[in-house]
């Protein structure tokens, strides 16, 4: 196992830290970015991106994450593909393990961004990847002409939603509540989609039918009324919403109750030396453009750390 | 792909190179439009290095052959199914590390 010595290590390859890597690149402090599994991160699941400011047409969201990487590399970031498997922010340097490498760093920069929350049931695990999905873009394809649910009320449930009415047969978005959380832009769009029908106030209590090894229902609950009943389709969409990805830093980073990590002045976290950028420390903005400049402030904090911890040499003030 | 140890399944050789193979065969269903499953190509690749012989690693495009996807119940991707003696073993959904590939695979061989 090799060990690599850095200035600066950015788990995470989003928004957030590509951005991180982009400015530490640009400071010479050659910056090591840790992909992580899901690389390039949520944008890699979408399909046009049209709120990234600067393309006026639209961007597609691999496209952004393979330029937002190529600028990276090109000021010298070092991205490297790879898990991290655990972190030691307890000494210093810190020390950080993937499958292949151990890493030790003066300063950490935490992107690793959310994941999508599951409802958490034995039926829909059972089911995962026979009809049960996170990614509309990856598996829509699969639904040709067939009835699909999604599961959900905010902007990435209706955007799914809408998605999938280029393949599905019809879409049947469950909510829980008796209105969406999302933007009054894709709930316009959605409400004018003659294949999209909605079911308020409900639950899905089991996903069908795991002894047949593929979705073809969903039990529904009415919150309201108590109601069941089952709604027939191939396919099921959960988009409920996202776990932030702390799970290596339980114990060492403080969070708050939702798990989030928590940043003060600008993006520092409770351990001197480490920075937290992107989804992973935020819970209400969550766009791509705020996850950039979140990576933007944890570098350029990272780099006064540094400086503070290592002054340049005084040459040209007096002393 | 780039590692020439991954052997490319179709709906016409699944039969007699992944059913009847003498070897466990871990198949990658995957498609080019698919971010995730390219994520998860240089895993495929390595593994096929390090179980050269003893693992049968390819991948079947699922744009490309509905038989077998059908067949076997894929409606999502990655997902890569473990085959021992024709029938399915084990099977991981989603991108996965390296580790956990080789634990289901160790498992089983």
């Amino acid at each position: 196992m090799a060990t690599l010595t850095k200035a600066v290590t950015i788990i995470g390859s989003g928004p957030a830290g590509l951005t991180a890597g982009l400015y530490s690149a640009r400071a010479n402090l050659n910056p090591l970015v840790i992909e992580g599994l899901e690389a390039g991160g949520q944008l890699m699941l979408t399909t046009a991106v049209d709120n990234f400011p600067g393309f006026a047409d639209g961007i597609m969201g691999p496209d952004l994450m393979a330029a937002m990487r190529a600028q990276a590399e090109r000021f010298g970031a070092e991205i490297i593909r790879g898990n991290v498997t655990a972190v030691d922010l307890s000494s210093r340097p810190f020390v950080i393990t993937t499958g292949d490498d151990r890493i030790e760093t003066q300063t950490l920069i935490v992107a690793t961004g959310a994941t999508a929350k599951l409802l958490g049931l034995p039926s829909e695990r059972a089911l995962m990847g026979h009809g049960v999905s996170t990614c509309a873009t990856c598996d829509g394809f699969f639904f040709r002409d067939k009835p699909i649910a999604v599961i959900g009320g905010g902007d990435s449930a209706l955007e799914e939603a809408i998605f999938l009415t280029r393949f599905a047969s019809h879409v049947t978005l469950v909510h829980r509540r008796d209105t969406l959380r999302a933007s009054k832009i894709m709930q316009d769009k959605a409400m004018a989609n003659p294949k999209i029908t909605f079911e308020w106030d409900t639950e899905v209590v089991e996903v069908l039918d795991p002894s047949r090894g593929a979705v073809n229902g969903v039990v529904l609950r009415n919150l309201k009324t108590e109601a069941r009943k089952t709604l027939a389709v191939d396919g099921v969409f959960v988009a409920i919403g996202h776990t932030p990805n702390t799970g290596l830093f339980s114990g060492q980073l403080e969070t708050d109750a939702g798990g989030y990590l928590l940043t003060h002045d600008g993006s520092r976290t409770s351990v001197e030396g480490v920075f937290a950028c992107g989804d992973v420390q935020d819970h209400v903005y969550r766009q791509a453009i705020t996850a950039a400049g979140s990576g933007c402030m944890a570098a350029l904090d990272a780099e006064r750390y540094l400086e503070s911890i290592h002054p340049p040499p005084t040459t040209s003030s007096p002393s | 792909m780039a590692s020439d140890k991954i052997t490319t399944f179709t709906d016409g050789n699944f039969d007699t190179d992944v059913l009847q193979a003498a070897t466990p065969v871990l198949v990658d269903f995957w498609a080019e439009w698919c971010g995730p499953c390219r994520a998860l190509a240089p895993t495929m690749d390595a593994l096929a290095g390090d179980y050269d012989g003893r693992v049968l690693i390819g991948k079947l495009n699922v744009d490309e052959n509905p038989g077998i996807t059908v067949k076997y119940m894929v409606r999502g991707i990655p997902t890569v199914m473990l085959f021992k003696g024709g029938e399915v073993v084990d099977q991981i959904v989603g991108v996965a590390d390296k580790a956990e590939f080789q634990k289901v695979l160790d498992k089983h061989l």
